[in-house]
C-alpha cells in the first residue's frame, strides 16, 4: 500500500509540476461554465416568460438544470480521459524510467493501482471543479442535493472505467499521441455502440448496448442508483486494470 | 555472489543471449565487454529481472532471477544505459522517491541521500531539475540513484557512454571507489576502462560468450608475448606460404604463426613469440637463408584491444568453435 501511496503522490506531482493538469482545469472550468450557463439562461428565459402570462412554470428549476448540465459532461470526458491518461506509461516507456520502475522491489499491481488512481484524482478535481457551478444552485434555492450525489457517483464510476481502459492503452505504446488518440478512439465507441441498439433489436445489438458506457449512465443521471450499472462500471475498471497488468508482464516478454 | 548458467534469450527471429555461462565472485569489478549488439544489455536486464531469460538459470545473491525476483530486486543497483531520470523532478526529490520505491524510510532514507550525494558529488545539485542537469550530472544522479539502498551487486550499463574525457575519468574513479563494498558487473566496449577499473572480463561477442579471465592475465599474455609482423617475399614472384610457416614455425622461440594477408609474390604473418625470447636475428635469418626476401618485420604489440578483436573474429568466423580461453595462455 506504501508503494501505491508512492506512485500516486509522484505521478501527482507530475500533473500539476508540468502544465498539463492547470491546462486541463482551465479547459474544464471554461466547459463546464458554458455547459451550465445554456440551461440557466434557456430555463430563465422559459420562466420569465411563463410568469409574464401569468402561468406558474411547471419545472423544478435547479433540479432540471444540474440534470442537462450533468448530462452533459460525459461528453467532456471524451477529450479530458485521453489527456490524463495518455502519458501514464508512454511517457515511462519512451524515457526508460520504466526500468526503474520494474527493476525496483515494487509490484506490477502497485504501480497500475498507484497512476489509475492519480489519473481518476486528477478526474475527480475536475469534477470538483464542476461542482461550483452546481454550488451556485444552492445559494439561490433550495434543491435536493441526493439525486445529485447519485449523478456525481455517475459520473466518477464512469470516468473511473474509462481512465482504466485508458491507462490500459497508454502501455500499449511508447507515443503519448498514439495513447492519447487510441484512448479518445475507445472512449468514442464506447459510448456510441449502444446506438446500435435503437435500429435493431437482435443479440448483438443488445450486447452492443450493455457494453456501451452510456446507457449504463442513464440510471444515475435520473438519480436513481442502480446497483446493476454501478456492478457495469466497476467490472469495466478490473477489466481495464487487468488488462494493463496483462500488457505491462508482455512488455517484459517482448520488449 | 552472480551465477549464471547457460542464460539463453531468444526473440521471435534472432538468439540474442546463447547458452552463457559464468560466476562473480563476491566484491569483484567486472567488465562485460563486448561489440555493440553483443547482448551486452540483454544479459544485464535478466540478471536485473527486467527480462525474463528464455532458457537457463541466473541467481543473484543466492535468488533465482525468475523464482524470487523481488528478493533479487532488493539487492541489486541497476543503472541503464541512459539514467531513468523524471526530468519534471529535483534531484532531491528524486533520490527521495527511488529510495521509498527501495523500502528505505524516514531518517535512514535521509541519512542515504546525503552519503550519495556527497559520494557521487551531487549535492550541488539537489534542488535543481533533473531536466536541465548536463549529461555528466546525470550520469552521476543515475549511479546514485543505483547505490541509493546499499545494494550487495550493481550492474551498470555503459556508465561512462558519452560523458567527455574528464568526466569518464571521474566516473571510473567513483565506480573503483564502490568496489570494497558491493559486486560489480558494468558493460563496456571501451578497452582502457576494463584494463583500468576491473579485476576480470567477460567478452561476449553475437550472444555468445567468448571469454573469461582475470584482467592480470589477460594483460600478462599481452605484455608477455611479443608477436611481430613479418611481410616477406619470393624470389621468382612467387611464394610458397606453408612452406615458409613451416620454416618460420622450426625458429625457436615461436609459438604460433599466423598467415595474415597473402598475395601472389609476398605474404603478411604474424608470429608470436615466447616471453623473453629475442627471436628477432633467428627469424630473419631462417627467412634469407630459405632463399626468400625480407621486406618487412615490426613488432605488433597485443593489446587487451588485439586480443578482444581476434577472439571477437574468430567467433565470427567459426561460429561453432569452442573459444573459450582460461589460464595465462602462456
Amino acid at each position: 500500500m506504501r508503494n501505491v501511496w508512492l506512485i500516486w503522490r509522484k505521478e501527482m506531482r507530475s500533473y500539476f509540476v508540468s502544465p498539463v493538469a492547470y491546462i486541463l482545469l482551465l479547459m474544464g472550468a471554461l466547459i463546464f461554465g458554458v455547459f451550465f450557463l445554456i440551461p440557466l439562461l434557456g430555463y430563465l428565459q422559459f420562466a420569465v416568460e411563463a410568469q409574464m402570462r401569468g402561468e406558474v412554470f411547471p419545472i423544478n428549476m435547479p433540479e432540471e438544470i444540474t440534470r442537462r448540465f450533468l448530462g452533459n459532461i460525459p461528453v467532456t470526458e471524451l477529450f479530458i480521459i485521453p489527456l490524463v491518461t495518455m502519458r501514464l506509461f508512454a511517457e515511462e516507456k519512451r524515457t526508460g524510467t520504466i526500468e526503474l520502475l520494474t527493476t525496483s522491489p515494487i509490484q506490477d499491481g502497485e504501480v497500475i493501482l498507484g497512476k489509475w488512481l492519480a489519473a481518476t484524482t486528477l478526474y475527480c478535481c475536475l469534477l470538483a471543479l464542476s461542482a461550483v457551478n452546481v454550488a451556485f444552485l444552492f445559494v439561490y434555492s433550495h434543491p435536493d442535493w441526493k439525486p445529485m450525489l447519485v449523478n456525481y457517483l455517475g459520473l466518477l464510476l464512469q470516468g473511473a472505467a474509462l481512465l482504466a481502459i485508458g491507462t490500459f492503452i497508454s502501455t500499449l505504446t511508447k507515443n503519448q499521441i498514439i495513447a492519447g488518440a487510441g484512448t479518445f478512439c475507445a472512449c468514442l465507441l464506447l459510448f456510441v455502440c449502444g446506438w446500435v441498439g435503437e435500429f435493431n433489436s437482435d443479440t448483438w445489438a443488445r450486447v452492443l448496448a450493455y457494453l456501451s458506457v452510456s446507457t449504463h449512465m442513464e440510471s444515475f443521471l435520473k438519480g436513481t442508483l442502480d446497483s446493476k450499472d454501478a456492478i457495469y462500471y466497476l467490472t469495466l475498471i478490473l477489466v481495464g486494470l487487468f488488462l494493463t497488468a496483462r500488457s505491462m508482464e508482455s512488455l517484459r516478454w517482448r520488449s | 555472489m552472480i551465477t549464471v548458467k547457460e542464460l539463453t534469450k531468444r526473440y521471435a527471429r534472432n538468439t540474442a543471449v546463447d547458452h552463457i555461462s559464468f560466476e562473480i565472485q563476491k566484491g569483484q569489478i567486472v567488465g562485460f565487454l563486448g561489440p555493440n549488439g553483443a547482448g551486452k544489455t540483454t544479459t544485464m536486464r535478466m540478471l536485473t529481472c527486467f527480462l525474463p531469460p528464455t532458457a537457463g538459470t541466473a541467481t543473484v545473491a543466492g535468488f533465482d532471477v525468475l523464482e524470487e525476483p523481488m528478493e533479487v530486486k532488493k539487492r541489486i543497483g541497476y543503472l541503464p544505459e541512459t539514467p531513468p531520470l523524471y526530468p519534471e523532478m529535483m534531484t532531491g526529490e528524486y533520490l527521495s522517491f527511488v529510495g521509498s520505491l527501495k523500502g528505505l524510510r524516514g531518517a535512514e532514507l535521509k541519512q542515504r541521500i546525503d552519503y550519495v550525494s556527497e559520494r557521487c558529488a551531487i549535492a550541488d545539485v539537489r534542488n535543481k531539475q533533473l531536466g536541465k542537469l548536463s549529461k555528466g550530472y546525470r550520469q552521476r544522479v543515475g549511479l546514485a540513484q543505483a547505490i541509493i539502498h546499499n545494494p550487495e551487486v550493481l550492474i551498470l550499463d555503459e556508465p561512462t557512454a558519452g560523458l567527455d574525457p574528464k568526466q569518464i575519468n571521474e566516473t571510473r574513479d567513483l565506480i573503483k571507489s564502490l568496489a570494497g563494498d558491493h559486486t560489480i558487473i558494468l558493460s563496456t566496449h571501451i578497452l582502457p576502462e576494463v584494463e583500468q577499473i576491473c579485476q576480470q572480463v567477460i567478452i561476449i561477442s553475437k550472444g555468445k560468450l567468448v571469454a573469461t579471465d582475470t584482467v592480470d592475465n589477460l594483460q600478462n599474455r599481452s605484455r608477455g608475448a611479443e608477436s611481430i609482423f613479418v611481410e616477406v617475399a619470393g624470389r621468382n614472384g612467387a611464394l610458397d606460404t606453408t612452406l615458409v610457416q613451416a620454416r618460420i614455425g622450426k625458429v625457436s622461440g615461436v609459438t604460433r604463426i599466423v598467415l595474415k594477408e597473402k598475395q601472389p609474390a609476398h605474404s603478411t604473418f604474424e608470429v608470436e613469440t615466447q616471453k623473453d625470447h629475442f627471436v628477432r636475428g633467428d627469424l630473419a635469418r631462417a627467412i634469407v637463408e630459405a632463399g626468400w626476401d625480407l621486406n618487412e618485420m615490426r613488432s605488433a604489440a597485443v593489446s587487451l584491444e588485439e586480443i578482444f578483436l581476434q577472439l571477437t573474429r574468430t567467433q565470427e568466423a567459426a561460429p561453432k568453435e569452442e573459444a573459450v580461453v582460461t589460464g595465462a595462455g602462456k
